[in-house]
């Protein structure tokens, strides 16, 4: 009787969800106001993370730039067969980086680069109708990346270095649909993990096929990062031996998938710059999730993922109308890397469009003031996630979805 | 430069404002969902402990948010429905003093024993509710625990003077508006747009649960001279029925009906199995060497003198096998033999005579209720290992509910079926058939999104631990049943709930 009631109730299979579609890119305000291209685009240190090839070929002997961007980021939920409706309250996001290249010599460049490409921060309402997956999320991986760029002539370089990530997890779900305390307040747990972290590489060539036209390839390798004995804590959990839960640790192991980027740029009309990046993602590594609880009690958590590699394909245009402002605008279409009937609310991603502006405001010959905007519009989509599981049948959550994502940036550049 | 500025500050601006995402149509919407002809802002619902929304055993907060009424309502919002309060009590122990003194037990719990199983236990802890601290708001839901149909229209039967009497309930003179108001009175003061009325369970499942050790009042229509284990005569239930309805629907407000389940479907009655008694061949053996003489010689005596049929000399007969076996009971419609068997022929001794006055087997199609569970196969006196209830001591009647009691239950509740059934033709009422839906829990169950909904008890998800009312996921199940009935009759669609997102019973050990 007892076995049975522990199945019967809370069989654990469910799902403990990180984050789908992780992949946040915002790593520079240029090259965001020109929708997210530079893989080819020779203009400042931001190359450090979209081509350190190309870095050698910056005019400057020295070039820092630094910036930050607020991600407002909104999901709507709502189910018509019940009724059931939701908003997040996420906190306003605000990815950094920083970038700054030295030329050593005419050949010889070096680099370094912080920046924040991987993330996810959503908050849902505590035990809304999906709570059984997700309440709330924090996931953050920061890369550190020393690079060297050198030309072996001017047609061509070559360029790379070690990254060193570390990261952190903070993420919040209920136990299941219906677990609560004495007094009905739901069961639920809190995994943390912080300090995580692993190192990758990146490796990068610019090709100048003319002086206004060129072509660029980057790709950064995939970066596993293993959370060990990071902190389970189980809250509102009944006082009863028919439920194992309490306080642990656990493992788990959370891909940040490799990237590639192929593109070019074409100078025109003096002051015209047009690029196009093509991004594929190679999430295809993501395919479970599973949480290793250390007590051997509580059954350890699997989560179907499945996710399938991702191409984005980018477009973006720059025009220099004075000596003071460059202006820019961009867009692109970013593919999702979720399959159907995988589409899980911690980040829940249907195909995007996505439209950029900014501009660059010189303030003398060392001084940049770069500004973007971004807004990303995801269709209306009707989804589920069909892998949670109760008493070993799938129960699917599904519902329509609605999100968006407005994404000012502000940033500087110093160049001697 | 300036030019520049605008059109920056407007693409920004634009962002901005397009920043909530909004869907094509909004469930929250007027107009996503519709009320068809029915108005739902003024929801009031009237009834018994069902509609309280009591749950193991107790009325208790979470218990009563989860109340069916109150699902209800939450679904109703979606269609123009209103605000819905309900006089919650004070905490989640259940149970309730009077003047302090406790008049109603806690609430159970799931609980294992120092042997690993699994039991309901009542919850350990004072309750903080007292009937005595009034509530001076009104309510919509206006379901009261323990009443009867025609307790809602006596006045004084929320008057806390009349509750340690048994005259007036506690849990309507913690909200009565007056000493002397009737619960559909302060119902129909509250001027419902909609209403549900649920009610005549108690008039017959008091008698049920107590194993039918009431009276069967059919014929009687003062029910001012009922005990409270009785049943209600099937014409005071249509009068004052009748009366309720028209009082509801006085006002032009619309509503639901919803009928009066077969109370044999509840784990109560389903969960003790009739043949409990496990003896093995050589016990088996020595009690029908005891019961020799009464199978052979004083029945067939008895029969033959008239004093009882051969049909019941038959029904009397005493026989144990090696196996599982029906224990012995006391059944109060059996002729009393007591005194004829200390008088000749037979000259039994007084306690023999006693224990064989109306001593039968239980048969396969008695009910046996929940709470023999504790009693049945025990040894009531530590110095007599031979006294075994159900064995050697009769299990009491109230224990069994035997076929002929459960005879006089159904008479009633068909009766009080045909009622409300053409009560809700009569007034373009929607009707819900609960009967046969409780019926389809019991048997095939009802499959939802995470398993099926059954009548089992603790594992079966639809009754709490008091084996009587719903869990919150059984409450759900007839929140949509009864939304169901709204929108057919009204032409609405009114939403349902995923009652796999409704909890079934609660863990806890003291």
């Amino acid at each position: 009787m007892k076995k049975l009631l522990l199945l019967a109730v809370f069989a654990l299979a469910s799902a403990v969800t990180y984050a789908g579609g992780y992949r946040v890119s915002l790593q520079g305000n240029k090259a965001l106001a020109m929708g997210h291209t530079g893989v080819a685009v020779i203009n400042s240190s931001e190359l450090v993370f979209f081509n350190p090839a190309g870095l050698v070929y910056l005019e400057d002997k020295f070039n820092i730039t630094a910036g930050v961007h607020g991600v407002f980021s909104n999901i709507a939920y709502q189910d018509a067969e019940t009724g059931a409706n939701a908003r997040t309250d996420s906190p306003v996001g605000t990815p950094l980086y920083l970038y700054a290249s030295y030329k050593a010599t005419d050949w010889l460049a070096f680099g370094l680069g912080v920046y924040t490409p991987y993330g996810s921060e959503v908050k849902y309402e505590d035990d809304w109708a999906g709570s059984h997956l997700v309440n709330n999320i924090d996931l953050k991986a920061i890369y550190i990346q020393p690079t060297v760029s050198f030309k072996i002539n001017d047609k061509i370089s070559f360029g790379g270095g070690p990254i060193y990530v570390t990261g952190s997890v903070n993420f919040n779900r209920n136990l299941n649909r219906t677990l609560t305390d004495l007094d009905g307040n739901r069961s639920n747990v809190t995994v943390d993990a912080t300090g995580v972290s692993n190192w990758g590489w990146v490796a990068s060539t610019m090709v100048n096929l003319t002086e206004d036209l060129h072509i660029g390839a980057t790709y950064r390798s995939e970066i596993i990062l293993d959370a060990k004995d990071g902190d389970a804590t189980f809250e509102n959990i009944p006082n009863s031996p028919l439920t194992p839960f309490e306080n642990t640790t656990f493992d788990a192991s959370l891909p940040l998938p490799a990237e590639m980027t192929v593109g070019m740029s074409y100078d025109f009309c003096e002051s015209w710059t047009f690029a196009f990046d093509f991004n594929r993602t190679f999430w295809g590594v993501y395919e479970s999730l599973d949480i290793d609880f250390a007590n051997p009690d509580i059954p350890d958590s699997k989560n179907a993922r499945n996710y399938k590699n991702a191409s984005i394909y980018r477009f973006g245009m720059q025009y220099e109308a004075t000596k003071m402002f460059t202006l820019r605008a961009g867009y692109y279409f970013d593919e999702s890397p979720v399959q159907s009937g995988y589409f899980a609310p911690e980040t829940p991603r249907n195909d995007s469009n996505n439209f950029t502006a900014g501009l660059t405001v010189n303030l003398g010959e060392h001084l940049q003031i770069d500004a973007s905007f971004l807004y990303s519009y995801f269709k209306e989509v009707d989804a589920s996630y069909n892998y949670y599981f109760e008493n070993g049948v799938a129960v699917p959550f599904k519902g329509t979805y609605k999100t968006n994502a407005f994404v000012p940036g502000l940033g500087l550049t110093y160049k001697l | 430069m300036k030019n520049i500025l605008k059109y920056t500050f407007a693409l920004l601006a634009i962002g901005f404002v397009s920043c909530e995402p909004e869907f094509d149509s909004p469930v929250t919407n007027d107009g996503f969902y519709s009320s068809g002809t029915a108005d739902l802002s003024k929801y009031v619902s009237v009834g018994n402990s069902l509609t309280a929304g009591y749950a193991d055993g107790a009325l208790y907060i979470t218990g009563q948010k989860n109340s069916y009424p109150n699902i209800m309502a939450q679904q109703f919002a979606f269609a123009g429905g209103g605000e819905f309060y309900q006089p919650l009590v004070n905490d989640n122990t259940g149970g309730l003093l009077l003047g302090g003194t406790q008049i109603a037990e806690n609430r159970f719990v799931l609980a294992v024993d120092a042997n690993g199983n699994p039991g309901p236990v009542r919850l350990i802890g004072t309750p903080t509710t007292d009937v005595t601290n009034h509530l001076p708001s009104t309510y919509n839901n206006m379901g009261v625990p323990g009443a009867k149909s025609f307790h809602l229209v006596a006045p004084g039967y929320g008057n806390v003077a009349g509750v340690a009497t048994g005259a007036a309930n506690p849990y309507f003179a913690r909200f009565s508006s007056s000493e002397t108001a009737t619960v559909i009175g302060d119902a129909v003061a509250q001027n419902p747009t909609f209403f549900s009325l649920w009610i005549g369970n108690n008039d017959i499942l008091s008698y049920a649960t107590s194993g039918g050790s009431g009276i069967d009042q059919t014929g009687n229509l003062d029910p001012s001279t009922y005990g409270s284990n009785d049943i209600t005569d099937p014409n005071v239930f249509a009068s004052v029925y009748s009366q309720q309805v028209d009082a509801l629907t006085g006002g032009g407000a619309k509503g639901v009906l919803i009928n009066i389940p077969e109370v044999t479907s509840i784990p109560y009655f389903t969960t003790v199995p009739t043949n409990a008694i496990p003896l093995d061949a050589a016990t088996a053996g020595a009690l029908n060497a005891q019961f020799g003489a009464y199978n052979t010689q004083i029945l067939p005596g008895l029969a033959g003198m008239g004093v009882i049929s051969p049909e019941e000399a038959a029904m009397r007969m005493i026989n144990f096998s090696a196996g599982q076996n029906f224990p012995i009971m006391t059944d109060d419609d059996l002729t009393d033999l007591t005194a004829i068997l200390q008088g000749p022929p037979f000259s039994l001794p007084e306690p023999l005579a006693m224990l064989l006055g109306q001593l039968r087997q239980v048969k396969s199609d008695d009910l046996i209720v929940l709470t023999a569970s504790s009693v049945l196969g025990t040894t009531p006196d530590p110095n007599n290992p031979q006294g075994v209830i159900g064995v050697s001591i009769p299990l009491s009647d109230q224990y069994v509910l035997a076929v002929s009691e459960q005879a006089r239950i159904t008479a009633a509740s068909t009766a009080y079926n045909a009622t409300i059934e053409a009560l809700a033709g009569a007034k373009g009422l929607a009707y819900v058939d609960a009967k046969a839906a409780l019926s389809r829990v019991a048997n095939a169950g009802i499959p939802y999104d995470g398993g099926v909904l059954t009548s089992q008890f603790v594992t079966g998800g639809a009754f709490s631990l008091d084996g009587v009312h719903p869990t919150p996921r059984g409450y759900a199940y007839t929140a949509n049943l009864i939304i169901q009935a709204i929108n057919d009759t009204y032409n609405a669609t009114i939403p349902m709930v995923h009652i796999g997102n409704y909890a079934t019973v609660t863990l806890h050990n003291n």
